[in-house]
């Protein structure tokens, strides 16, 4: 084939110049926002609030621009957030007679939207997983669902009644294998992989919204509570599903791939599952003032910056398991279900990479963050306390991962097994710490 | 650490290059992060720098010593933990020095001596024989295209065959360099503000460890470290109204003291509450005394807002009682209840009684706190009450054997009825047994203890029985003297031995005296005989205070007041304390700090963020253009890579082959050509 000169251009707009009207219509609407917000309450900032809302707004502009998702994502918060705030109408009371705040927005409402949409979600793209193909993917289908249906069914028998109790708030994640299973065979398409991806946004939207009511709530019990609703294991849970969900939807646009939901969506139901028992078991929910450790502005950044780093190598170990199923399914049956339903190793490989590397990003910024608001509170950006001890653990297990993966060229089983490892190790540090070794970040405790 | 390390060629390497290989090496990298992970760990199970006593307790002498040898209890201070570090830093250092020069040939060398073969097998290439299009302006327009794309570029005639070479985000390669000095320069900046100096100092002899609990001033010179120390953590508690120019450094089983150039004085320590009563901030006011300043510098610190001064930090690390001065009233729990004597204490102060019997008892008041929340449930709903002020003290016999108590100052209804809490336990880690003295209604004691003292009495018991006698035979005829005198003998002996062992001596005396079938039925007699002993001491202590009708709450109170005089023999105290008034006098913990060396850790920690993203997120692309004019036209030969993010890389290439080509490559039969 020879090339005509004249069709070819050298041309190649800049950043900007690539941009579509929406995008510029997203900055504008940014911009004004920040403004309005600076003219009608800067005179009751001080200089820290008025700069993280400057920083907070560019980032969200970037981030709509760097991700056109978000745009929606952001209006559709935005509004519910605001619906539940005038809601409120500055009484606290409104919460158990509004209609709205009851049922849809005040922050345990929405927060329990976002539970029960992600355990929706999380079925939707197991189904998807399990689309009919032939009699025999049917019948395969079938029998999971039964067998997980039945195990899980017994699960909840077995924890309701009282035989071996808390198992009545496990046994719903594999409930959730079950529906997945028993309603996939209904379609052929990814139709159900789509339908949980947008429950997944919605639930995202609620998540956040819940979180972002609840800062308003902490006002509304007592003008000297207020804070962040960052501060406690109950919300950063919250904070851990948004962020997950989020993140994961990013690599499921990027790569274009809807079959990694089912995985990912899982690790986020355990969490779901987890918070759901502290809220009907414990009453978690209840806002209670911060100690006076937790009153600082470093609060605000270290936490979800930590949030990204987790939820990046939650990601990143849900992959494992899936690269770990399709290889042993290639191996054992190359025309199976995992073989072909399961993403490619390449693409499942590239993800985890990027989510580890991400994390690991975001991990090393919260651990600093961590470090100096330490010196300001303790007297030291590093005493060796317990949590401190474990974030040095995780970040040099994540360190060592990819160290291998640049310089050796380590890829697949491997690595696949070490960053389902390397959630065990995180997962001790964001929870187990807390619960077994104690020290001076025991305020999470359970 | 090192990356890619350019290996020198085979044959005899000189022992350094050997031993720098060693360090420098990938493997050994690996193997110390593992290290340091593990090592990490021992230190968070097992809780580091407890008492030694706690440790021998948890142990046993074998493991202690053992764990004590291997430095188990201080592991982040232990040699070989830093050697670890220290080999870490080595191995990092190493790694850059050898990797460095590498680096930076790689970042400004465009290879244009690349040879055709190669580019054809690159993974990303796009080979053609394009027929028509004459060499120079095809490179004209590739180097367009790069540079539109903010790439580098750069271009050589070989004679036969032309290269046009491009790349990148050679700021990428950067980040192997950041993050790996900033590695160094953390660890170096932590060691400056470590303990090297002290341990150092500790080795050569020049510092003792002072292990005995001794006032300040008694402390010897050996243990002392001057203001010159340039780094330092330390802590020292300063009661209200007092000042400090030192701080105290714990180092394994004891400390040094660190003296300060200047005093801090503190004024008042606060614990601001909530409406709610949880804890907002605890404060303190402070004054800094020092020759250099005009006049003293005054200054409140709270949680997360310190105050620096010259180079000193200072942070409100804690708080607990600085020596309150109780204003008690002590009641004998016998003979006497009812004239209590004034006793003035302080906490942390020790007193002396006699006890009944004539042995020595040592009072040591332990703590006092002007609020107590406890969280209650009634009805579900729970709520945390304020419980008011109470006060801790500790009383041992003459072998030193303690019990604990804590009594409250307010009243505590339970029921409707008013009562005075003390508690009472055995060991510190057992919750507290309370004893509940009823309040009568002027919301006092004195009820209580003035019928406590006619029970206690002799006298009064001699009287009470004798009329209470007389009274019941005047009923009966027939009734003569000698059966009177039996029943009141009786009743003051049961008096007397429920006064000293409440309910369970008075049984355990039927138990004795009568035959095994017959103790109900004289449990029961002996009950009633008591009781209307009992009640007769109360009716003559209502009448004291005017009372002749008795009410149903002053039923009620006698019913309290038994129940707490059967309780006394398990309370095990003679007497009772009760809070008076108070002043309450606080200590605040504060922990002073010198770290010169956080600015070159913050450093250290930018850089090494900045690292993090250009080495993940910049990634080094370079693409060649090689061309030779033949017979048949021109061959090209379009290749490129990237040492990150290769799927990214595929589409840039793409878009690039396309530019440039105009066309785009084909795509692998591997790629993943999902939906969506």
């Amino acid at each position: 084939m020879s090339v005509t000169p004249d069709t070819v251009s050298t041309e190649y707009p800049g950043y900007f110049r690539r941009l579509s009207p929406i995008d510029w219509l997203w900055a504008a609407g940014v911009v004004l926002a920040t403004i309005f917000i600076l003219v009608v309450y800067g005179s009751s900032m001080d200089i820290y609030q008025s700069g993280t809302l400057v920083v907070t707004a560019a980032s969200g502009l970037w981030l709509g621009w760097f991700w056109k998702p978000f745009q929606g994502y952001a209006l559709a918060v935005t509004a519910m957030s605001l619906l539940g705030i005038f809601s409120y109408g500055g009484d606290l009371a409104n919460a158990q007679t509004h209609f709205l705040l009851k049922y849809l927005v005040s922050g345990e409402a929405a927060v329990m939207w976002m539970c029960a949409l992600l355990y929706m979600s999380t079925s939707a793209y197991l189904a998807s997983l399990f689309r009919r193909e032939s009699g025999r993917s049917v019948l395969l289908a079938l029998g999971i669902g039964g067998a997980t249906g039945a195990a899980g069914l017994l699960g909840l028998w077995l924890g309701r009644s009282g035989l071996m109790p808390g198992l009545e708030w496990v046994s719903p994640l594999v409930l959730l294998v079950a529906v997945g299973a028993l309603l996939g065979p209904i379609a052929r398409t990814d139709f159900a992989a789509r339908v949980g991806s947008v429950l997944a946004w919605c639930a995202a939207a609620f998540g956040l919204a819940g979180l972002l009511v609840r800062w308003r709530e902490t006002y509304l019990h007592d003008p000297t509570w207020g804070y962040v609703p960052v501060s406690n294991l109950w919300e950063v849970f919250v904070l851990f599903c948004v962020v997950t969900v989020l993140m994961y939807l990013y690599y499921q646009r990027r790569t274009r791939n809807l079959d990694m939901g089912g995985f990912v969506m899982m690790v986020v139901s355990a969490a779901v599952a987890f918070l759901l028992w502290y809220t009907l078991e414990r009453e978690a929910h209840v806002v209670q003032p911060l100690v006076p450790a937790l009153q600082s502005w470093w609060l605000k950044v270290h936490v979800p910056t930590n949030f990204v780093g987790y939820g990046g190598f939650a990601i990143a170990a849900m992959l494992g398991v899936a690269y770990l199923m399709r290889v042993r399914g290639e191996r054992r049956r190359p025309d199976g279900l995992l073989a072909r339903r399961l993403p490619s190793r390449e693409v499942l490989d590239d993800v985890m990479y990027k989510a580890i590397a991400i994390g690991f990003a975001f991990f090393t910024i919260a651990t600093v963050l961590g470090a100096m608001w330490a010196a300001e509170a303790w007297g030291a950006y590093w005493s060796w306390d317990p949590k401190e001890t474990w974030a040095l653990i995780v970040w040099l297990n994540y360190a060592a991962w990819l160290h291998l993966r640049f310089t050796k060229g380590w890829r697949g089983v491997p690595m696949a097994w070490w960053a389902i490892l390397g959630l065990f190790i995180t997962t001790f540090a964001f929870v187990g710490v807390n619960m077994f070794l104690g020290g001076l970040h025991s305020y999470g405790s359970l | 650490m090192s990356s890619t390390p350019s290996d020198p060629p085979p044959g005899r390497r000189s022992t350094f290059a050997v031993l720098m290989g060693f360090l420098g090496s990938m493997g050994l990298a690996i193997t110390l992060l593992v290290a340091l992970a593990v090592a990490s760990i021992v230190g968070t199970v097992l809780q580091q720098n407890q008492p030694y006593t706690t440790y021998l307790l948890d142990y046993g002498p074998f493991w202690h010593e053992l764990f004590r040898t291997l430095g188990l209890y201080h592991v982040y201070s232990a040699a070989w933990y830093l050697l670890i570090l220290v080999f870490l830093v080595i191995s990092t250092s190493v790694c850059v020095y050898r990797s460095t020069p590498a680096m930076i040939r790689d970042m400004n060398q465009f290879r244009l001596g690349v040879k055709e073969k190669s580019l054809r097998s690159f993974q990303h290439n796009v080979q053609r024989n394009l027929h028509t299009e004459a060499p120079a302006p095809l490179m004209a327009r590739a180097e367009a295209v790069f540079r539109a794309r903010g790439y580098r570029v750069r271009q050589a005639d070989h004679g036969d065959h032309q290269v046009l070479s491009a790349m990148r985000g050679s700021a990428g390669r950067l980040g192997y360099f950041f993050t790996h000095v900033a590695i160094v320069v953390i660890c170096v900046g932590g060691l400056i503000d470590g303990r090297l100096p002290l341990m150092l100092a500790e080795f050569t002899g020049q510092l003792e460890i002072e292990t005995r609990q001794v006032p300040v001033s008694e402390i010897p010179e050996q243990s002392r470290v001057s203001p010159a120390n340039p780094s330092f953590r330390g802590s020292v508690e300063i009661p209200e109204g007092q000042r400090a120019d030192v701080a105290f450094i714990t180092i394994r089983n004891g400390y040094v003291v660190q003296e300060l150039p200047f005093y801090i004085e503190v004024k008042a320590f606060r614990v601001e509450r909530h409406a709610t009563g949880q804890e907002r901030a605890f404060e303190t006011d402070l004054v800094i005394h020092d020759d250099m300043l005009d006049e003293p510098l005054a200054h409140t610190i709270s949680v997360n807002h310190p105050l620096t001064y010259r180079g000193y930090t200072l942070y409100q690390a804690s708080f607990r009682d600085g020596g309150s001065r109780l204003g008690l009233s002590m009641y004998p729990l016998g003979r006497g209840a009812d004239r209590p004597l004034p006793l003035p204490a302080r906490i942390f102060g020790t007193y002396s009684q006699t006890a009944e019997d004539g042995s020595r008892l040592r009072v040591e008041f332990t703590d006092f706190s002007d609020t107590n929340l406890t969280l209650i449930e009634e009805h579900g709903v729970r709520q945390s009450i304020d419980m008011g002020p109470s006060f801790e003290y500790v009383i041992r016999d003459s072998s030193g054997a303690g019990r604990f108590y804590r009594n409250f100052q307010q009243p505590f209804e339970r029921d409707g009825r008013m009562y005075l809490l003390s508690g009472v336990r055995e060991d510190p880690a057992d919750p507290f047994s309370f004893l509940y003295i009823p309040l009568d209604p002027q919301g006092g004691v004195d009820r209580f203890m003035t019928f406590l003292a006619k029970l206690s009495d002799p006298d009064v018991l001699r009287a009470v029985v004798d009329e209470t006698t007389r009274t019941a035979a005047g009923q009966f005829e027939g009734v003569d003297e000698q059966l009177r005198t039996q029943v009141a003998d009786t009743m003051l002996g049961l008096l007397e031995t429920f006064a000293v062992g409440g309910y369970d001596e008075v049984i355990a005396q039927v138990q004795v005296q009568s035959p095994e079938g017959q103790w109900d039925r004289m449990a029961d007699i002996f009950l009633r005989v008591l009781n209307a002993g009992l009640d007769a001491i109360y009716l003559r202590v209502l009448a004291q205070e005017g009372i002749e009708v008795v009410s149903e709450a002053d039923d009620h109170f006698l019913d309290d007041a038994l129940r707490a005089i059967n309780a006394l023999p398990f309370y095990g105290s003679p007497f009772f304390l009760h809070l008076n008034d108070f002043d309450h006098i606080q200590a605040s913990g504060l922990m002073i700090t010198k770290a010169p060396g956080q600015g070159i850790v913050y450093a250290g920690s930018v850089m090494l963020i900045l690292g993090i993203f250009l080495l993940l997120y910049v990634s080094h692309r370079r693409c060649w253009v090689w061309i030779r004019p033949g017979a048949t036209g021109t061959d090209l030969v379009l290749a490129g890579t990237s040492n990150r993010n290769m799927s990214d890389f595929n589409q840039e290439f793409d878009d690039i082959a396309q530019a440039i080509l105009g066309d785009s490559r084909p795509l692998p039969a591997d790629q993943d050509t999902s939906r969506v």
